[in-house]
């Protein structure tokens, strides 16, 4: 199911950020398990902060690339939400 | 050389000793004593090698691992180096005082083994009076806000219990609920006959957990794996031999899976001689059941040996001798007829095997 526009996003109280050095990639840590992340990922998961809407992390990173990025932005994170790494 | 991936887990087993008696435990049969336990340096290094090569989380487990009195210092090593680092405790030992060090030292997650939702039942299972104590453990992890995790090894004597289980751990307010079928190596394939469930308690367990995970989504997360022995289909142990996870043993030596001691073929390296790069890159453990250049059929020509990788190495061994053997819960390997004998095991009463150190040796 896809993320509300309207939803405000937090991650998990159990996950966290952090960058791999010995792969050179951002990723997400939380128990048991690790989300390889690219650069995108990041930039997505640093707005999802519980203050943010879809809407307003999705109209950020639209106007950061010059592109819209609406529909990726929302498929990405409503497929973290279906994880429960997001809520 | 193979390619093959960088590691993500660490399981650092910081001691077999233990206050409990679980007759399931994972560790082996041949308990190690504290005198042969490596040391805080030796641990710090590891830890750091561990991460050079990629790996992300680490296991602080055992034993018990409270009884080490260098958990604070090696907690906060591991948190100096980005670890996300899980305490594996039965919760006996986690007193107040070390639980706050432990919460400064900026320890992330603690995940509490609990017996059953039946305090006398689980004191059986554990060999042990330790509800009370487990309970305040409890009270304090969630106080000081830890990430809160409990594990519960599931088996014919508490599994007709498993929705008042998973209610209890709502109560206790845990983040995430494991719900962990007893594997039946070492102690718990000693155990077997006492342990084993019907599959009519399984079904019945796995037909309440899934009502569980939709009433607790969003408040606790449950996770539930039916018991190989009921598949037809061996799981991918430890998603494959040398492909993510490294154990290290009280001693130093380190395996691929916390079973693989029952190898006796191994010659397990040992990490006050070698590093965590060389033993993961170059150590013969590491490489023997890497890949599939190992496998004989029915694995060898099978479509899903890049999907299981033949299954457990350790069951293939303890079943039908030869770990290059298919796993015998796999129906497609001749040996699977000791799976389903084994599964007729349920019938009699429960006479534990209780997990102990063996009588101190003689001395020459």
């Amino acid at each position: 199911m896809a993320i509300s526009p309207d939803a405000v996003p937090r991650l998990w109280r159990l996950a966290r950020l952090d960058y791999d050095p010995a792969r050179q990639r951002p990723v997400l840590l939380y128990p048991e398990g690790a989300v390889l992340l690219n650069d995108t990922g990041r930039a997505i998961l640093e707005l999802v902060d519980g203050s943010r809407t879809v809407a307003q992390i999705a109209a950020e990173l639209s106007n950061r690339y010059q592109t819209d990025v609406t529909a990726d932005v929302t498929a990405y994170l409503s497929q973290l939400a279906e994880r429960e790494l997001i809520q | 050389m193979t390619t093959h991936e960088r590691p993500t887990t660490l399981l650092a087993e910081l001691t077999h000793r233990c206050p409990l008696h679980c007759p399931y435990c994972s560790n082996p049969l041949d308990l190690l004593r504290a005198e042969s336990e490596i040391g805080t340096e030796d641990w710090k290094r590891v830890f750091t090698q561990a991460r050079e090569l990629g790996v992300l989380q680490l296991g602080l487990s055992g034993g018990e691992p409270m009884v080490r009195k260098d958990l604070e210092e090696l907690a906060v090593h591991a948190r100096s180096l980005g670890l996300y680092t899980t305490l594996v405790t039965s919760g006996l030992g986690l007193t107040r005082k070390r639980a706050e060090a432990l919460r400064a030292a900026g320890l992330e997650h603690v995940q509490v083994s609990v017996q059953d939702a039946d305090p006398e039942t689980a004191e059986r299972i554990a060999g042990i009076s330790s509800v009370k104590q487990k309970q305040a453990a409890i009270a304090v992890v969630k106080e000081l806000g830890f990430a809160f995790s409990i594990n519960v090894v599931l088996h014919r004597a508490n599994l007709d219990r498993i929705g008042e289980i998973i209610d209890m751990a709502a109560g206790y307010g845990a983040d995430r609920l494991e719900l962990a079928n007893t594997q039946y190596y070492g102690w718990g394939l000693r155990n077997r006959a006492s342990l084993m469930p019907t599959r009519e308690q399984v079904l019945r367990a796995k037909a309440i957990a899934q009502e569980r995970m939709k009433r607790y989504k969003g408040q606790m997360q449950i996770t539930f794996v039916l018991p190989d022995y009921f598949e037809e289909l061996p799981k991918a142990c430890y998603g494959g031999w040398g492909r993510y996870y490294i154990v290290v043993a009280p001693d130093g030596r380190a395996l691929p899976c916390h079973g693989a001691y029952a190898i006796p073929s191994l010659e397990l390296p040992n990490v006050r001689e070698r590093s965590i790069d060389w033993i993961w890159h170059e150590s013969p453990a590491f490489q023997a059941f890497r890949g599939d250049a190992w496998m004989k059929e029915p694995c060898r020509s099978c479509p899903r040996k890049a999907v299981d990788f033949g299954g457990c190495r350790c069951q293939a061994l303890a079943l039908t001798g030869d770990a290059a053997n298919a796993d015998p819960v796999c129906t497609l390997s001749p040996h699977r007829h000791l799976i389903d004998e084994a599964l007729l095991e349920h019938a009699g009463a429960e006479a534990y095997v209780y997990r102990e150190l063996a009588p101190e040796p003689q001395r020459a």
